[in-house]
């Protein structure tokens, strides 16, 4: 079998019997090549984009969910329904230590202010922040560090802005940091500087300030103005946030299934719809694609039943010069399997290409659509297989088809 | 050589059956050029196709070169058809793709020679039938006498003990026809058993034998005075 496959007549065979149809041979080829390049195509795609996303919530905990307090629809224990419902810092701290599989609670406060500086201003949204929260929406700093405990700790006035905030105040290519802009008539020190990126959760954060700082300027006290509430990996963060609501409703004395009470945004959940949605498509690339294949190869198995039909007589010859069943066989099958790899080795190429083509368009830059848009090597070896595979079944049709007739009727065809 | 006997063949048409060979007893010994006459119908080729182990008997006995020839399954018949005969078809059933050297040297590729044996072994049959100029050229270029001669290299090439030819004339005009039986007469004179089937009687008296079959019977078996191809050519 092995000096069969590097016989020169064996392939002379495979050449002569495809050039004699040469049409044929391609538009035949067109199918499983197509096949293949969808399926390359459709998966590199998929798995761009689901690079691209993954680099977009890259810095991002996406098994969280935001809660905020509202109004109170249902009156409860003596209180009027509408009751204002506002966190407090013990609310959040009580809900870290008691609800199962929290990882984080960040307490957030936030407003708007008139920033100034020297002459150059801009209303911008103050966030009072805890460093921790560098850890759950990491911040790309570009200058400078984010706020941290001893900040905290001193109430410092300081302010880690972001780029936005930094074009408008400062002139360009000045050196921002340690320099100081006025938030409501009073004096920070600007210690970074940070780059928003794609994605933002809630209201836009466009300076941060040390949520010590907040309190006493805004005279806050307890209050807070949302808690981020991160999961443990293994845990479900809607079940999270659930028990958070409940023991939430439980300290503010609200009626348990009061719905409006606390407004929350459920980060995880949306994402988890996203990343299913990744998975649908890849689903679909792989049925789609496998599915031309399978196409592809019918193709091919119906060109070689009509080119052993037409070549019955040769067939005849062959056989009546002493080949025998199992020669003839073997050659239709080589040429199954050798149209069928050709044809897939083609669509690989220019499967290959085109995902060349996509990441030198839509994969340059921070904010490409597609990130590394490309198919493991693993993923293009089983493709292989799968066609070598499906190339002999299909080539055993149109050989047993050869030798089933007797040669002596084949010689008789004319 | 080959010996044949009480050999039945008939064929199924629709519900009866259609009783071709009807006790066939033929004996030819190496070395001789038998012509099987016949008018169409008479079975003469169905005799040659069992002969040459395209078909095979319902009943009867066929020994070739003391090999008994039954039951074979493909493969078999294969490796035999191979090894012990040589075919010459009236329409050459040259493979239309190949030049005539890959065409003499078919054979030899089914026997698993190697391609340097097969090349030296296809020259000398093409030499043998004054072609070896014609070496690279597809049939689509020759002309029926040389197709018909490429046809006989290709069966001798394998060097059967049996030719075995079906109407080898029946496609060519009579000078091509009698430079082909010519030529089929020299391998004889050089030892090689031929069998030829015709309808033409000028071809069969250029044979040393005739044997007539109508209606699925022998009706005569003679020797004749062999016509000398040569003479008219």
């Amino acid at each position: 079998m092995i000096r069969f496959l590097f016989d020169r007549d064996t392939w002379q065979e495979v050449y002569d019997s495809m050039s004699k149809n040469k049409l044929r041979t391609v538009i035949t080829m067109i199918g499983v090549w197509w096949g293949i390049l969808l399926l390359i195509g459709l998966l590199g795609s998929a798995r761009g984009m689901e690079n691209s996303f993954n680099r977009l919530f890259g810095s991002f905990a996406t098994n969280s969910v935001f809660v905020w307090g509202q109004s109170t629809s249902k009156p409860f224990k003596g209180f009027q329904e509408g009751k204002r419902v506002t966190l407090t810092l013990s609310d959040a701290k009580k809900v870290e230590e008691n609800v199962e599989g929290i990882e984080f609670v960040v307490p957030r406060n936030q407003n708007s202010s008139l920033v100034v500086r020297n002459f150059l201003s801009g209303n911008f949204g103050i966030a009072g922040d805890f460093p921790l929260l560098d850890q759950v929406q990491k911040k790309k700093l570009l200058h400078g560090r984010f706020i941290n405990q001893s900040d905290i700790d001193n109430k410092r006035k300081v302010a880690v802005i972001s780029e936005d905030v930094y074009k408008q105040l400062f002139e360009k290519d000045e050196y921002a940091i340690g320099e100081l802009i006025q938030i409501n008539n009073s004096n920070y020190s600007v210690i970074g500087i940070f780059d928003v990126g794609n994605v933002n959760m809630g209201p836009s954060d466009d300076i941060h300030i040390p949520f010590s700082t907040f309190q006493q300027i805004y005279n806050q006290g307890e209050n807070i103005g949302w808690i981020m509430i991160t999961g443990k990996p293994e845990y479900d963060i809607k079940q999270i946030e659930e028990d958070a609501k409940l023991m939430l409703k439980n300290l503010n004395r609200i009626h348990p299934e009061d719905k409006r009470a606390f407004g929350s945004f459920n980060l995880g959940n949306e994402f988890g719809k996203l990343t299913g949605f990744l998975k649908g498509m890849q689903f679909l690339t792989w049925f789609v694609g496998i599915a031309t294949l399978i196409a592809g190869v019918f193709a091919i198995g119906n060109i070689l039943l009509i080119t052993v039909k037409e070549r019955t007589k040769e067939i005849g010859v062959r056989r009546a010069l002493g080949a025998t069943p199992f020669e003839i066989k073997r050659q239709i099958v080589v040429e199954a399997v050798f149209l069928t790899l050709i044809a897939g080795l083609f669509g690989i190429l220019t499967g290959g290409w085109i995902l060349i083509a996509l990441d030198s368009a839509f994969g340059q830059g921070p904010d490409a659509t597609l990130v590394n848009a490309s198919v493991s090597i693993l993923v293009v070896f089983i493709a292989l297989l799968v066609l070598v595979t499906l190339g002999t079944l299909i080539g055993l049709i149109p050989a047993f088809k050869a030798t089933s007739i007797k040669p002596i009727e084949a010689l008789r065809e004319e | 050589m080959l010996k044949i006997s009480q050999l039945h063949k008939s064929y199924p048409i629709g519900d009866s059956s259609l009783h071709v060979l009807k006790g066939i007893d033929l004996e030819v010994e190496s070395g001789e050029m038998v012509a099987i006459m016949g008018s169409s119908g008479s079975g003469k080729s169905t005799l040659l196709n069992i002969i040459g182990m395209l078909d095979e008997a319902d009943s009867g006995d066929y020994i070739l070169d003391g090999v008994p020839i039954k039951n074979l399954t493909e493969k078999k018949a294969a490796i035999y058809r191979n090894k012990f005969l040589g075919f010459i078809f009236q329409s050459f059933n040259l493979i239309n793709y190949k030049n005539a050297l890959e065409n003499v040297a078919l054979p030899l590729y089914y026997q698993g020679l190697k391609r340097r044996e097969r090349q030296e072994k296809g020259k000398f049959h093409l030499k043998k039938v004054g072609l070896l100029d014609w070496a690279h050229h597809l049939p689509s270029e020759l002309s029926g006498g040389q197709k018909q001669r490429v046809a006989i290299a290709r069966a001798l090439a394998a060097d059967p003990k049996l030719l075995l030819a079906d109407e080898p004339t029946g496609a060519l005009d009579t000078t091509t026809s009698y430079e082909i039986m010519e030529f089929l007469q020299q391998l004889n004179d050089e030892g090689k058993t031929i069998l030829i089937v015709t309808h033409e009687e000028d071809i069969a008296e250029m044979c040393k034998r005739v044997v007539r079959l109508r209606d699925g019977v022998i009706m005569e078996d003679k020797k004749v005075n062999q016509v000398r191809a040569s003479q008219y050519v």
